[in-house]
């Protein structure tokens, strides 16, 4: 199988996903050049962490309009596996394929730490390898990643069981002083409606590597490949109907051109 | 037959959305002596020059332009002014 990894100029944890991919999981990985056109086969894309664009207007409010966001949209919208990390998950937010968005750190302050995280929805493509609940320890590193939307799109994130990890402290209790950025609900990431997008925060790839001191991000891989080769999340398989609106609690979005 | 119009869009935090800039903005005033500083809210300013038939023409236009990339819906309020003319400042 393999793993898509989109490169924007400003990337900067592309080479990281590509280890954890190739040496972590002992899977293919190739890199996605943001002018071209071509997703190259991949069973899943990643958008990985970084600063696309300088970071310029809004985190990801630029790399949305990328050449290849164009495939990675309409992949992503016909069901297939797609995962932003970080700034990945900023472009997810703007390409309006996430609700909500992420916005400065109530800190003000870059925040760079391992954090706790609890596991809430095993149920995924993304954590199938997590025990349900079970509290993992990953590593974030940001300056935008307050998770905000309005109250009644996080009561539907809620309900749908689409808050798939929160930061938590040792007890697994979602406290402030556990939560690194302000975020909404101690949100650390979601999945879309359909379930096969995951936006998150902190990196699982930066835990993905015994020589990286800790592994419990590999989980996120792991799940990954065992969804591909499960056959039930290629493109068109989950969401055949792609004229649907794809997530009713995403408001719709200008043309993509 | 177009004329060039002078835009400003004003982007702010939406009401509701927490604005820690503004906050530390305000905390920094207060320090410094400044009493009285009710609320403060820290926007970006964004100002171009565009060719259209009207100045509603070049509201309309920059205002799909904010939905579409300038400003996020989903957390700023945008503010269009349209000046005819050459730019302001």
């Amino acid at each position: 199988m393999k793993f898509g990894i989109v490169r924007f100029p400003g990337s900067n944890c592309d080479a990281d996903v590509h280890r954890a991919v190739t040496e972590g999981l002992g899977e293919t990985a190739t890199y996605l050049w943001h002018k071209d056109h071509d997703l190259e086969g991949s069973d899943v894309v990643v958008l990985p962490g970084g600063f696309s664009y300088g970071d310029y207007l809004r985190g990801g409010a630029i790399a949305r309009f990328s050449p290849i966001m164009r495939e990675v949209i309409e992949f992503a919208r016909s069901g297939g596996l797609t995962l932003g990390i970080c700034n990945g998950f900023q472009v997810l937010c703007e390409a309006r394929l996430l609700p909500g968005a992420l916005v400065r750190n109530r800190s003000l302050r870059f925040r760079c730490l391992p954090v706790g995280l609890k596991v809430e929805n095993t149920d995924t493509p993304f954590t199938s390898a997590y025990d349900p609940g079970q509290l993992i320890h990953v590593p974030i590193a940001h300056g935008q990643g307050q998770y905000v939307a309005e109250d009644d799109v996080l009561d539907l994130l809620e309900s749908n069981h689409r808050v798939v990890v929160r930061y938590v402290d040792g007890n697994g209790d979602p406290t402030d002083a556990a939560n690194p950025n302000g975020s909404a609900r101690n949100i650390a990431g979601i999945v879309n409606e359909a379930g096969n997008i995951l936006g998150l925060m902190p990196h699982p790839e930066r835990h993905s590597l015994a020589v990286l001191g800790e592994t419990d991000g590999l989980g996120v891989f792991e799940s990954l490949r065992t969804a591909v080769e499960s056959g039930s999340w290629s493109p068109g398989v989950t969401r055949p109907d792609a004229d649907v609106p794809f997530d009713s609690s995403v408001p719709p979005v200008g043309v993509h051109t | 037959m177009s004329d060039t119009y002078s835009v400003e869009v004003r982007i702010t935090p939406r009401q509701g959305i927490l604005d820690p800039e503004g906050e530390t903005i305000a905390r920094a005033l207060e320090n410094l002596g400044y009493a009285g500083v009710n609320s403060v809210r820290a926007g970006r300013l964004v100002r171009m020059e565009v060719d259209a038939a009207s100045a509603d023409g070049a509201r309309s236009m920059v205002e799909k332009m904010c939905e579409e990339l300038i400003a996020n819906p989903v957390i700023e309020d945008y503010e269009v002014l349209v000046h005819e003319g050459e730019p302001v400042g």
